[in-house]
């Protein structure tokens, strides 16, 4: 036995380095198969008809061709080409050629005259599409050759005057792709035999097909055009006035087309001057392509919407009246005369041509105006938000917005006239939209100030049902000025009707008056006597402290008084105790306050900065003094990692920056700990059967550390490879306790040698995991164990019990480094809150829905990690997986769980309580694929053989929240 | 020419009755059959004796297209089916196939059972009129007979409303009937293809308005029933039963779902059960959201929205109430606002037009006090709103789908005269075309150029094409050779040797010959040689030969040199070409006159 278990770990070592490099020449003579193109050679002379051939490349095209072998199915390929007759056999090999000259690796240039070629001969439209098509690949797979480039653009020139219109869009694609602008395609052409005269580029050529009949081929010559420009070539200027006539096309997918072609022009020559038609006037190139753009928005394909409210947002060069006139209406008539008739303009408005619809009988006409002054189509950019914003397509309202918000950002006055119109949206009938609405308000909100009855509206959203509207509009308004201290008011009493009606929006009301109060400690000044119900002559009676609506009060007040000193000479006795007690237990929304007077000096030293410095030369200091303990007595060693623990403890308290970092160190130490108390026992110099009691706590002790070092694995955020070794490092020393121990207890050779065997992989492991990490952990138990490995591997197991005794004995505390940033996954659950006194009653065997509202922070991954899991009194647990959908991300490193879990069980004659916590999910193969090369979907199955891979489990990471529930029996 | 005549029985300038006749390429058909609100004698009918003044109107009319339910425009259907007579197809879609009958039973019990008329068309008679119904689907082709085609384009406005395209052979109309061009809460936007109609008869009803956007109303509308129910106060929205009342209710609905609010909502009865159901059924008639949501919820089930009883109106507590009819004139929505009108706290948001008369238009213009029948008086309190929820298109929407559907005449209907006058200008302002709006009777002809279709044999044209450039350019006509063969109504373009053959004529040959006379002193041989040389030089990219038995060809003509009998000096060169030869042929004569140049060999 020990013989094998020595060959196997000395193959193993002899090989480490090797074995990725032996495995790619294996797989390599496993590919290289000569019987691939000669296969199928047989395979297409066998064919006795087309049916037979088409079926053989059907079957050979799934699977890919190595590098070496492609020229020579290639050839086999072409071969057959010529000899075949039928349409879709070429078809086939034509595409088959595009794909192979694909292949990493291989360069195309060989079979580009072999494709031209063909493509001479070929008589079938459809053929010649895709011999085009493989051209066009070709001619990417060679982009540093300039001939062969200019040959395909020639025969792509060639072939443009088919009348398949399928060979005339390939044909265009490929000029897109391969044309270039500075190289102008000269008369050399003119012996392939095209009719083009003159010198002409690429361009031109391509904007000739603009005016094809077929609307697919109008469609390829305008991508085409903007394949040009996405490769850099800059389109001329006299494309514009093509493209503009395209916006009228009968077919969507030409317009859809021209509206990007338009884009891009406008935004290659913003400033250019084109002239008006129909008037003497010009105007600003991006300006002319706005208003024709915007005309778009009412366009009659939905898809054409969408591109045309879409491209607008991207339109930021537009000058501002024209802007604005995206949200009107009524003044549509004369925008592109604007400038000559300014008068006429102000005339028409005040003359209130049309009616809006919002009073009675205020469309009676009036007298007739003057025809020129009236253009009822809008020639510019005129409503075209209004339009888009109440399409019927949800996509082109979602489009609408984003424009929107984009173009608010840039122009600050556009911000405050779209202000209107993306309140109206809150209102829409999709929540999508509203959702979307609302966060384009926040996006330009430093823009503006709202104004009483713009906030009203926005505050009457309030009410929604929905929570993420809700929670967005609370986002919103931390970050809305608002004018007056009515605004103010108005907020708070909105806020507060809003925590009323749907209490769980507690903690996003508070943080929301926080914003509000700090934004605009001035106006609230005025407010604080009739906020805190002050008077000047009688005490008032002292409010109820766990009152959200007054906690909320506080939140406002106190986050105004911070910037304004005055403000705390208004509080009255219990205001400063309330403080007090609020700074202590909702630090998080209270600021610090210097509170003059009263001789409490409440301001407290927790968040005064450059504390993070010292308590981080603090937390360092621990770590250096905890490394002296090799030279200390047993007892004394102890007796520091005790105090060390204590101190981190209480620094992960006090220094919220910290506290990951405190905690795992402190857990490092009290595994260092425990091991240290375990190896220190009495036991190890007893006779065997005389200390069964004492091993006892010693299996604990090792069973703890395994524990305790999966959380330090998986629980921290930001870990080196470094840690991680450590912390291995920690558990193999725990793995070698429990061996040990077992080895002492139990009876009987077998169990012993396969959890011998199991120790052995597990060094084995450790060491292929870490080997970049060995040079760091010298002197170390691992290192001494690999030193000792040849003789381990080949004695018995007694002995080799014995081995690890002493070198566990022997070995010292292993220094901790702590990596920049390390987070320590958290967990809190919102609700249930576990203060309800009321049981959930419900029918036994049947299921009662719990909600689970829930924040994590910094946990990667969270759909597949974070479980939830119920507590039944019994003992009974359940853990529920919940669905992706309900994490939502309001922040990065953080992460909100709102889902409902289902609870069921049988009868019970009292109300109890269940326990429901969060537990973080992990698997300790996670870590091998980490440094094992990432495994493809189809290979993992043979993959995943490291032994580890078994080890699962769950740690919980969140305080257990109490649930009071009673199922009832059922009534018959 | 060919024309399109329209004659407008009702609707024209006016609104109401609409009733439209159009003959287009010999057919009669008549859009839309409805009565007028407004009368009780017989102008509330169309006047059907301008058709026929005795007898039956089927040989008359080809097809019956009835546009949406709403009386006016369906009223007067079963009263010329059956009373007047008519047996052809008249056509619909299945909504208004469905509701139809609801209101037209509606309409009759009220005018025969309450106000007792006689003399009006019966229940089975409405059945006998809707068995001639055929149905139609969006965008389907229907054939009504050989030439006649129609084909329906969605048209929002009512659950079902449709705009039709009237086509023969290549004219065109397009009838729009009501449309509105802006979605709401539970229609779809009208929307038709670039079908280019000859003519676009499109209603009219907005035609000065163009309304603002319609968030900005719903978010007034629901602010303001969401301020009076927090104030404990009631409101009624007087509605017709069907359209706009379902539009409100959903949007109620979604705001009481959205915002918690516990305050009843109550719906008088009536037909609108019975119509609720068809809403139900006929969803993908309705607007993306609804489409997309019914899965999991039908949004014509209303949760919150209950049927209202006549006790419930003294019910302590905010609520809201939809009542019929739409202007506060009679009926469930009066009462209830006489017993509302004393309180501040209540309102009225009346939601559309209110024809001069009716309490709803007395209100809207700010009387106070009413006179009501037994010389009683009321005294109105409450908030009087108005908020235009009417599903026509604005002047914008009509600018919009004239736009779209790109006709080449316009002709208004469905809206006052003035107001029209004013649209026309416009129209004809921004699109340059002929806008016409005729009143009641008024004939208006409008005369097409519709193409005339020729079938081109595949050979000539192939033919030509390899002759020509490239491809052909749209732009550019292009002229070509072929005989054009008229036979039994159809038209051909084939080439000449095919349309010889097909004739059974034969061909004729035409040839010009000419002499020219030469200066020439050399011999005929020679002379031929020199000319042959000299057209060899000047006639580059021609084959010229020159043959043993005396003669020059270039191309297919001939040429031939004899000496003048008198002078031997003076040649005569002999010509001949064929007719299709003729420009090359002229050309050589005329440089042939001019001599050959001396320095020839």
């Amino acid at each position: 036995m020990a013989a094998h278990l020595k060959k196997r770990v000395y193959e193993e070592f002899s090989r480490v380095v090797q074995i990725t490099h032996e495995e790619a020449p294996a797989k390599k003579l496993r590919l290289s198969k000569p019987s691939k193109s000669a296969a199928l050679h047989i395979d297409l002379c066998k064919a006795t008809n087309s049916t037979d051939a088409l079926q053989y490349l059907l079957h050979f095209a799934r699977k890919p061709v190595e590098v070496e072998s492609v020229e020579g199915v290639v050839r086999i390929l072409l071969e057959h080409y010529y000899k075949e007759t039928d349409n879709s056999v070429r078809l086939k090999i034509a595409s088959l050629l595009g794909l192979l000259s694909k292949t990493q690796g291989f360069s195309p240039d060989c079979i580009v005259d072999d494709a031209i070629n063909t493509l001479n001969n070929e008589k079938s439209h459809q053929v010649l599409a895709q011999l085009l098509d493989t051209l066009l690949v070709i001619g990417t797979q060679l982009p540093e050759s300039p001939t062969v480039r200019l040959r395909l653009i020639q025969m792509a020139c060639k072939h443009l005057s088919d009348t398949y219109f399928g060979v005339r869009n390939k044909c265009l694609k490929l000029l897109g792709c391969l044309g270039t602008v500075d190289a102008p395609l000269t008369k050399d052409n003119e012996g392939a035999g095209t009719s083009l005269g003159d010198v002409r580029d690429v361009q031109t050529i391509i904007s000739d097909y603009f005016g094809d009949q077929d609307p697919r081929v109008r469609t390829a010559a305008l991508k085409a055009m903007l394949q040009l420009h996405e490769r850099g070539m800059k389109i001329h200027e006299i494309i514009y006035d093509q493209a503009c006539r395209l916006l009228t096309d009968d077919y969507e997918q030409v317009r859809s087309a021209a509206v990007q072609m338009v884009w891009v022009l406008s935004q290659l020559y913003p400033e250019s001057i084109v002239p008006i038609p129909s008037s003497n006037e010009e105007i600003r190139l991006v300006d002319d392509a706005f208003g024709k753009i915007s005309h778009m928005v009412s366009d009659g394909s939905w898809m054409v919407r969408v591109q045309a409210a879409k491209t607008l947002g991207s339109m930021l060069q537009v000058s501002p009246h024209f802007l604005e006139q995206t949200l009107d209406k009524k003044l549509m008539s004369d925008l592109r005369r604007k400038r000559t008739a300014h008068e006429r303009a102000k005339e028409l408005f005040t003359s209130g041509e049309f009616s809006s619809g919002r009073k009675w009988a205020d469309d009676a006409p009036k007298e007739k105006l003057d025809r020129n002054t009236v253009y009822l189509i809008a020639s510019g950019a005129c409503g075209a938000f209004v339009h888009g914003l109440e399409d019927e397509m949800f996509e082109v309202r979602i489009a609408a917005v984003d424009a929107l918000s984009k173009l608010a950002r840039s122009s600050p006055s556009f911000a405050e006239k779209c202000l209107d119109f993306l309140v109206d949206m809150f209102n829409d009938e999709i929540e999508e939209v509203r959702l979307q609405s609302i966060h384009v308000l926040r996006e330009i909100s430093t823009h503006i100030t709202l104004r009483e009855d713009q906030l009203d509206t926005v505050l009457a959203v309030l009410e929604d049902s929905s929570r993420d509207i809700r929670e967005a509009l609370h986002e919103l308004i931390c970050y809305t000025n608002v004018s007056t201290k009515e605004c103010v008011q108005l907020a708070l009493l909105e806020l507060l009707k809003n925590l009323n009606k749907y209490p769980t929006d507690r903690n996003s009301v508070w943080k929301c008056l926080k914003f509000l109060g700090s934004r605009h400690p001035t106006l609230v000044l005025p407010l604080v006597p009739e906020l805190l119900s002050t008077h000047p002559y009688f005490d008032t009676p002292e409010p109820d402290m766990d009152d959200p609506a007054y906690i909320a009060v506080l939140v406002l007040v106190f986050n105004a008084a911070k910037s304004c000193p005055t403000m705390p000479a208004l509080f009255s006795d219990h205001t400063f105790r309330h403080y007090a007690y609020l700074r202590d237990s909702l630090s998080h929304l209270v600021p610090p306050l210097r509170l003059p007077g009263n001789g409490l000096d409440l301001v407290d030293s927790r968040c005064s900065s450059g504390s993070v410095e010292s308590a981080q030369l603090f937390l360092q200091q621990s770590l250096n003094r905890v490394s002296t303990i090799q030279n200390l007595e047993a007892p004394g060693a102890q007796e520091l990692l005790n105090f060390t623990i204590r101190d981190l403890q209480r620094l992960g308290e006090l220094q919220m920056e910290l506290a990951g970092a405190a905690d795992f160190c402190a857990t490092y130490l009290r595994c260092q700990l425990l091991l240290m108390k375990a190896l220190q026992e009495k036991l190890w110099n007893m006779a065997v059967p005389l200390c069964l009691k004492q091993n006892v706590t010693a299996t604990a002790a090792a069973q703890q550390i395994l524990e305790e070092t999966y959380k330090l694995e998986f629980l921290y955020g930001g870990l080196e490879s470094r840690q991680v070794a450590t912390i291995h490092h920690v558990r193999l020393q725990a793995k070698a306790l429990q061996l040990v121990l077992t080895a002492r207890t139990r009876q009987g050779l077998d169990p012993l040698i396969s959890s011998c065997e199991k120790f052995l992989q597990d060094i084995e492991s450790f060491q292929r995991l870490f080997l970049a990490e060995l040079p760091h952990l010298q002197d170390s138990f691992v290192d001494t164990l690999l030193e000792l490995m040849p003789r381990l591997s080949s004695c018995k197991p007694v002995e080799m019990v014995k081995i690890l005794q002493t070198t566990l004995r022997q070995s010292g505390l292993l220094q901790l480094r702590l990596p920049e940033q390390i987070h320590r996954a958290t967990a809190t659950i919102i609700e249930p809150t576990g203060e309800s006194d009321n049981p959930l009653r419900f029918t036994t065997g049947l299921v009662v829905a719990l909600d689970i509202d829930a924040t994590l922070e910094h946990v990667q991954d969270p759909q597949n990690t974070v479980k939830v899991q119920v507590l039944y009194p019994d003992g009974q647990s359940h853990v529920i997986h919940p669905k992706p959908g309900d994490f939502r991300k309001p922040a990065p490193d953080r992460h909100r769980l709102i889902t409902q879990v289902y609870l069921s069980h049988t009868a019970w004659t009292e109300p109890s309580q269940i326990e429901v916590r969060l537990l973080l999910a992990y698997s300790s193969s996670s870590t091998t694929s980490l440094s094992a090369p990432k495994l493809g979907w189809s290979d993992s199955v043979d993959g995943l053989q490291s032994p580890e891979a078994a080890v699962e489990g769950t740690i919980p990471f969140s305080k257990p929240v109490k649930v009071y529930i009673m199922p009832k029996p059922a009534r018959r | 020419m060919p024309e399109i005549k329209v004659t407008p029985l009702g609707a024209g300038q006016d609104v109401g009755r609409s009733c439209i006749l159009v003959s287009i390429g010999g057919k009669n058909i008549m859009l839309d059959c409805g009565m007028h609100m407004g009368y009780n004698d017989d102008r509330r009918f169309p006047d059907f004796s301008y058709i026929t003044q005795n007898g039956r109107l089927t040989e008359f009319l080809d097809c019956v297209i009835i546009s949406h339910f709403h009386l006016d425009h369906c009223g007067a259907l079963p009263f010329m089916s059956e009373m007047v007579g008519y047996d052809g197809p008249i056509y619909m879609t299945h909504p208004t196939k469905a509701i139809c009958p609801i209101l037209l039973e509606d309409f009759r019990k009220i005018t025969v059972d309450k106000k007792g008329e006689t003399n009006f068309f019966t229940s089975q008679m409405i059945k006998d009129c809707m068995k001639k119904v055929v149905p139609l689907n969006l965008h389907q082709t229907v054939q009504v007979d050989d030439e006649l085609e129609i084909k329906a384009y969605y048209a929002g406005h009512v659950l079902g409303a449709a705009m039709v395209h009237i086509k023969v052979g290549s004219e065109s109309v397009v009838y729009t009937g009501d449309y509105n061009m802006t979605p709401d809460r539970h229609l779809g936007a009208a929307w038709i293809d670039k079908c280019r109609p000859d003519l676009l008869i499109s209603e009219s009803t907005y035609a000065t308005t163009i309304r603002d956007s319609k968030r900005c109303r719903e978010r007034d509308f629901l602010k303001k029933v969401h301020e009076s129910i927090e104030r404990g106060g009631k409101v009624l929205i007087p509605v017709f039963a069907l359209g706009r009342a379902q539009e409100l209710c959903i949007l109620l609905e979604t705001f009481w779902e959205r915002m918690n609010l516990k305050a009843p909502i109550y719906f008088s009865t009536g037909l609108t059960e019975k119509a609720n159901h068809y809403y139900k059924l006929f969803i993908t008639w309705t607007n993306q959201k609804i489409r997309k949501t019914f899965v999991q919820r039908n949004m014509f089930e209303f949760k919150h929205i209950k049927a209202f009883d006549r006790s419930y109106a003294d019910n302590p507590g905010p609520m809201v109430v939809f009542a019929t009819p739409g202007m506060l004139h009679a009926g469930q929505s009066l009462q209830i606002f006489k017993k509302w009108a004393g309180n501040e706290k209540n309102m009225v948001i009346m939601p559309g037009y209110c024809v001069q008369g009716t309490i709803g238009h007395k209100i809207l213009n700010g009387q106070r006090k009413l006179e009501m029948e037994g010389r009683s008086t009321l005294d109105v309190k409450l908030q009087v709103e108005y908020m235009s929820f009417s599903a026509h298109a604005d002047a914008k929407g009509i600018m919009q789908l004239i736009r779209m559907a790109e006709p080449r005449n316009m002709l208004l209907v469905h809206g006052e005269a003035v107001k029209m006058e004013f649209l026309k200008g416009k129209i004809e302002q921004e699109f340059s075309i002929d806008c016409h709006m005729p009143a009641n009777g008024e004939t208006v002809a409008v005369t097409t150029n519709p193409s005339v279709p020729v079938d081109i044999s595949l050979n000539l044209l192939k033919r030509e094409m390899a002759l020509g450039g490239p491809l052909p350019d749209p732009k550019k006509p292009r002229t070509m050779h072929g005989t054009l063969i008229m036979k039994e109504n159809s038209l051909k373009l084939v080439s000449s040797e095919q349309a010889l053959k097909e004739l059974g004529l034969n061909e004729h040959q035409l040839r010009f010959t000419c002499r020219v006379q030469l200066q020439d002193p050399h011999s005929d041989s020679d002379t031929l040689h020199r000319i042959y040389t000299h057209l060899k030089s000047v006639l580059k990219g021609y084959t010229i030969q020159h043959l043993p038995d005396g003669t020059v060809m270039v191309e297919s003509i001939v040429i031939k040199v004899s000496s003048c009998a008198e002078d031997a000096n003076t040649k005569v060169l002999l010509l001949s070409w064929s007719y299709q030869d003729e420009d090359l042929g002229s050309f050589l004569s005329t440089l042939l006159k001019k001599g050959l140049p001396s320095g020839l060999c």
